[in-house]
């Protein structure tokens, strides 16, 4: 914020002094800066150096490319020049600037021609920039010099601009932190005429270069991109410069546009008028609404429009600022300087002449007050781009006649008069005029204006009767006491106004600070709802507690406006609801009870949306009969409607973006399932067919054991492609999520048993050895899917294990589950792959001699004992190589009496 | 014992599997009828009465499941093999509940298949006349005398385990239900686990190592089956 910048003491900021301090000791730059090539920065920079020579300044050359033109040369004549430093590279002899030389020199300024350019690959730094910098640091003034099209952030431009992009830049911060920048500025014609004279490229160059990127409408393009990077360069400047000695704003450092914002119509285009402004400017723009105590009186319809405009600000993208004040105009200008505004917009004076002759006029006020700022004044007749009435017929506030407040006012009156006659005994009778003033404030700050105007009648009545003389009559004898009573009505009812007023103040404002503090933690709310349901539902639970109604919520789904949520929850839409929430979608306007369209539906319907786009519609009812909101809280829906639109659209592109996400990864997925599987059906089948084919083309000329060792060959390949594809479709099973498992109690040991026999083809090179105690607990588990991860085990065992090696199965009870455990006398597990083994597709990558596994064996496996509750992991053995498989299952809870069935063993 | 009296109607919808069964089954000298459906097999069976059925469960049209539920309701007592896929455990007890005799997954090895029809082919012939002494391995069974040998030892079983090794004895070589065993045992099919608990204990007294079962065989998801070394 610029008004942090501004020290309320005028004291020098103290980051601007900081950065001048950085500065002493160094090197002054200075950069001559050009549209294009061929302007004269070069020639201008050797004059600048020649005049310091003159005044007897140490001035060298570094670096100058005299491009062969004549007035530059003659320039380069009687300036000590550093010798180049010769480069090899790549077979070629570059010359580049020698810094060594030049530091060892150490003039007290040197010239280094083209800042931008690159240095011979070997040199001291890559670009020509970092030697000047050091240069500077050594306390070197340097002048140097820069085409426009060299600077970072106007490459793109400019490669917008002249379709040519240039790959050697220079940071910004260089040409910020350059003391002094000279633009070197020529027409465009006279640059062209230039080059038609053969001063900046050599002829038959010249007319290439002219057809391309010397077009004067490049040209000019880029004579503004210099001026203007040098005028914000200057404005910087000029702000460091007037934060260090404390000048106060404004300050021309860049443009900032002020909109002030009322509830007189015309508004809409104004608003418009400053956006379009501030994105001409490219300018940061701010709506202002001055709060001053008058408007507290505001009808409801200016209250409307004021809330509209500012929410039309704020949806494009407008700060928007309310401050108390008590002369607008005064107020305004002080808020623009204060926090450097450059332009503010206004609206036409509407008030008649007589008026402003009176009470004064805001826009002569403005103008004559705003200094430097400029003022625009906008007339507000745009029509047709004012927002469209989204009104409804409003509820008027529950103002009935209650008696209360006046039976308070009238014990209020009664007790000052009770008081008055005691009092009376010792005290002069218009004294107690003070006693009865006392009852008609406490009936007006407790009851209300008109309670107390009661209150006012009823005790000027009792001090008339009670006190006045004669006593007990209706009537004054004495002059004095008249101008008493008098005085004391008139002060009564001046008193009890401005209390009643004040009084009516304060519970506004009570109120409304309530409603912030809701709509602050509503806002904390959605800020924190992970999901559309939650975002739904507290919108829905919040319109519905602060304004008292019932709510839906509808979005659209598969072209449709549904609801989806409602509080309280079971509401349901008749039809012709449905037809209103639909109309209110499809035009973005309010429908239904209260609005023009569609009245006789049971609620109102009203467009959620954000500044970019509908994202939905709200329904609202009451038992009440007439308009459902007041307009105050008509505006209160409409702040937590829009809080609501935005975190419902977030929460929409956070789905969209992780649904895209999600795609992409099954996508990725698919493809290596597709990959892998084609593979592993077609090895197997490309054996079968082969060997069938060779055997029914040749039997006859093969030997015996050729045959047989084909036929063994299908037959296994077979079983193969069986195994394989009975693991697809557990695979499937499990992916599916379809699996239910079929529990029962059953002995481990009866598992393995059916495991071993199933895979003794299988392991039929390996010893078997089984460790399971006969006393395990039952398991509950499904004896397929337990067997099945076991086979898979135990096929993954006999794979990766040599033909002869044991593999052991053992168990055991742990800590209220059974372990059993797979080991084999493999290799083992490579250690990183311990935490992949058992993901689909993945491969332990295999030695030559070992047969490929599918990678799904033991993801199987994992998906079904976890599909029982139990849980497995790999891990290689301590006491020789070989890999440990654990299976861990609970011993169930429920486990049945079977004690019955060992007393069979006595009988 | 020769085959050649013997006649197989083979009930199958996929021609390369009949085409498989009727040159392996020929090569043994069964004699072959084939169906392609329900409906055909219950055409033949009206003109001719095979020894025994493969019945495939996966038919088009009337499965194999309701096919044999007529035959049996029907009172064709003729023995059937259900030839069915895997993952198919719910069908196959259903079938063997329904009074088919053995079954065969796919894919299947032709010996397994030729066993599974001996043994229902040997049931069929010989339910009357049981060996009174059964001998399998270093297994032996006295049913007359109850006396179970292992290696020559007498093994003492109780009742209950006793009765269950006499019934897998019976019907050697043939899976048996849970349930079909519970029904003869305890005359009641509740509480399967009992069955697990009793099938445990015989183990441990009469396999070598009970873990890798040589004569009492699980049929995971069906039940057991007496295996008959050869």
């Amino acid at each position: 914020m610029p008004d942090d910048r501004t020290n309320p003491e005028n004291r020098p900021s103290p980051d601007a002094l900081l950065e001048h301090a950085e500065r002493e000791g160094r090197g002054r730059l200075r950069i001559f800066l050009g549209a294009a090539p061929g302007v004269g920065k070069t020639y201008e920079m050797l004059m600048a150096g020649r005049a310091r020579l003159a005044d007897g300044i140490d001035v060298v050359i570094g670096v100058v490319e005299t491009h062969g033109r004549k007035e530059t040369q003659a320039l380069v004549d009687g300036y000590e020049v550093i010798p180049r430093r010769e480069v090899e590279y790549r077979g070629r002899t570059l010359d580049e600037m020698d810094i060594d030389a030049i530091l060892k020199r150490h003039p007290a300024l040197v010239l280094v021609d083209e800042l931008a350019h690159t240095n011979a690959p070997g040199s001291r730094h890559p670009k020509r920039y970092l030697d000047v910098q050091e240069i500077l640091t050594r306390g070197i003034d340097v002048y140097t010099t820069l085409n426009i099209q060299h600077v970072e952030s106007l490459n793109d431009v400019v490669a917008q601009i002249t379709r040519v992009r240039v790959r050697e830049t220079v940071p910004d911060s260089i040409i910020d932190r350059a003391d002094d920048i000279e633009v070197i500025d020529l027409t465009p014609n006279d640059l062209i005429k230039r080059l038609h004279e053969g001063k900046v490229y050599f002829p038959q160059t010249a007319q290439r270069a002219i057809e391309n990127y010397f077009s004067p409408g490049n040209l000019t393009a880029l004579r503004e991109l210099a001026l203007r990077r040098t005028a914000q360069r200057v404005d910087e400047q000029l702000l460091s410069h007037m934060q260090s000695h404390a000048i106060p704003g404004p300050w021309a450092a860049g443009e900032r546009v002020l909109v002030c914002v009322d509830s007189r119509p015309g508004g809409a285009a104004r608003i418009r008028y400053a956006r379009r402004l501030a994105d001409r400017l490219r300018a940061p723009w701010t709506a202002l609404h001055v709060d001053t105590p008058r408007l507290a009186g505001m009808s409801e319809e200016d209250k409307d429009r004021l809330a509209t405009n500012l929410r039309l600000a704020e949806q494009l993208g407008a700060d928007v600022t309310t401050i108390p004040g008590q002369n607008v105009a005064q107020d305004i200008v002080r808020h623009a300087t204060a926090n450097n505004f450059t332009h503010i917009v206004i609206g036409r004076p509407t008030r008649s002449r007589w008026r402003e002759l009176i009470e004064g006029s805001l826009t002569y006020d403005l103008i004559r007050n705003a200094g430097d700022i400029s003022v625009h004044v906008i007339s507000g007749t745009e029509r047709n781009t004012e927002m469209p009435s989204t009104r409804v017929k409003a509820a008027t506030e529950g103002r009935q006649f209650q008696v209360w407040p006046y039976l308070l006012a009238t014990a209020y009156v009664a007790g000052g008069l009770a008081v008055s006659s005691v009092l009376d005994q010792f005290l002069d009778v218009r004294n107690l005029a003070i006693v009865l003033l006392l009852s008609v404030l406490t009936a007006a700050v407790t009851s209300g204006l008109w309670p107390a105007l009661y209150a006012c009648f009823l005790s000027a009545l009792g001090f008339n009767y009670f006190f006045l003389e004669p006593r007990y009559t209706l009537t004054i004898r004495d002059p004095e006491s008249i101008v008493a009573f008098a005085v004391f009505l008139v002060v009564a009812v001046i008193a009890s106004n401005l209390t009643a007023r004040v009084q009516r103040q304060v519970v506004a404002a009570r109120s409304r600070a309530r409603a912030t503090e809701d709509i602050y933690s509503f806002s904390k709310k959605l800020a924190g709802a992970g999901t559309l349901d939650d975002v739904l539902w507290a919108t829905a639970f919040q319109i519905a507690s602060m304004l008292k109604v019932r709510v839906v919520l509808l979005l659209p789904e598969n072209g449709a406006i549904t609801v989806k949520a409602g509080y309280p929850p079971d509401d349901t839409l008749a039809e012709a609801d449905i037809a209103a929430a639909r109309w209110a979608w499809e035009h973005d306007r309010p429908a239904g009870r209260g609005a023009d369209t569609l009245p006789g539906a049971r609620r109102l319907y009203l467009p959620l949306r954000t500044g970019r786009t509908a994202v939905g519609v709200i329904g609202l009812d009451n038992d009440k009969q007439g308009p459902l909101l007041t307009p105050e809280q008509q505006r209160l829906l409409d702040a937590l409607a829009d809080q609501a639109a935005v975190a419902i659209e977030r929460i929409q592109l956070v789905a969209d973006v992780d649904r895209a996400r999600l795609a992409a990864e099954a996508d990725r997925l698919r493809s290596a399932l597709l990959t892998s599987i084609s593979h592993d059906l077609k090895t197997p089948l490309a054996a079968i067919m082969g060997a069938a084919g060779t055997l029914r083309e040749f039997a006859p000329a093969l030997p015996e054991e050729d045959r047989a060792d084909l036929l063994a060959t299908v037959l296994n390949e077979s079983e193969r492609l069986n195994r394989f594809i009975a693991n697809l479709l557990d695979m499937t099973k499990i992916e599916s999520g379809a699996m239910e498992p079929n529990y029962a109690f059953h002995y481990l040991g009866d598992v393995v048993g059916s495991a071993l026999n199933r895979a003794h083809k299988i392991t039929g090179e390996h010893r078997i050895e089984t460790d399971i105690p006969p006393d395990l607990p039952m398991l509950r588990l499904d004896p397929v899917l337990f067997e099945q991860a076991l086979f898979n085990l135990l096929d993954n065992a006999a794979k990766y294990a040599p033909p002869g090696s044991a593999i052991r199965l053992q168990s055991w009870v742990d800590n209220g589950s059974v372990i059993l455990q797979v080991m084999d006398e493999g290799s083992g597990i490579p250690p990183d792959d311990l935490e992949r083994i058992f993901d689909t597709f993945y491969r332990v990558r295999k030695r030559d001699q070992v047969r490929a596994g599918t990678g799904l064996g033991l993801s199987i496996s994992r998906g079904f004992i976890e599909a029982m509750g139990g849980t497995i992991s790999a891990a290689n053995r301590t006491d020789r190589p070989g890999a440990i498989f654990t299976i861990k299952m609970p011993v169930p809870a429920d486990l049945p009496d079977m004690s019955d069935a060992r007393m069979d063993q006595t009988a | 014992m020769t085959n050649q009296n013997v006649s197989i109607l083979i009930v199958d919808d996929e021609p390369p599997i009949r085409k498989l069964l009727r040159v392996g089954l020929g090569s043994q000298g069964y004699a072959i009828s084939e169906a392609p459906n329900a409906k055909a097999a219950i055409e033949l069976i009206g003109t001719e009465t095979p020894d025994l059925i493969l019945l495939d469960l996966g038919l088009p049209g009337m499965t194999g499941l309701e096919l044999l539920g007529k035959w049996r309701g029907d009172g064709l007592d003729i023995p059937v093999v259900i030839l069915s896929s895997r993952t198919d455990e719910a069908g196959i007890v259903t079938a063997l509940e329904l009074g088919a005799d053995d079954y065969v997954t796919k894919p299947f090895g032709m010996n397994e298949l030729i066993a599974r029809i001996r043994v229902a082919l040997r049931h069929k012939f010989q339910q009357q006349g049981e060996k009174p002494v059964f001998q399998t391995g270093d297994l032996s069974v006295d049913l007359v005398k109850r006396i179970v040998k292992v290696e020559g030892k007498e093994v003492k079983l109780s009742p209950k385990e006793y009765d269950i090794l006499r019934i897998l004895v019976q019907y050697a070589g043939k899976v048996l239900t849970h349930q079909f065993l519970m029904k003869q045992i305890w005359n009641d099919t509740t509480d399967v686990q009992y069955l697990r608990v009793y099938v445990r204990q015989l183990r441990q007294k009469i396999e070598k190592t009970p873990d890798q079962p040589r004569y009492i065989i699980t049929e995971t998801g069906v039940g057991y089956r007496l295996r008959e070394t050869e």
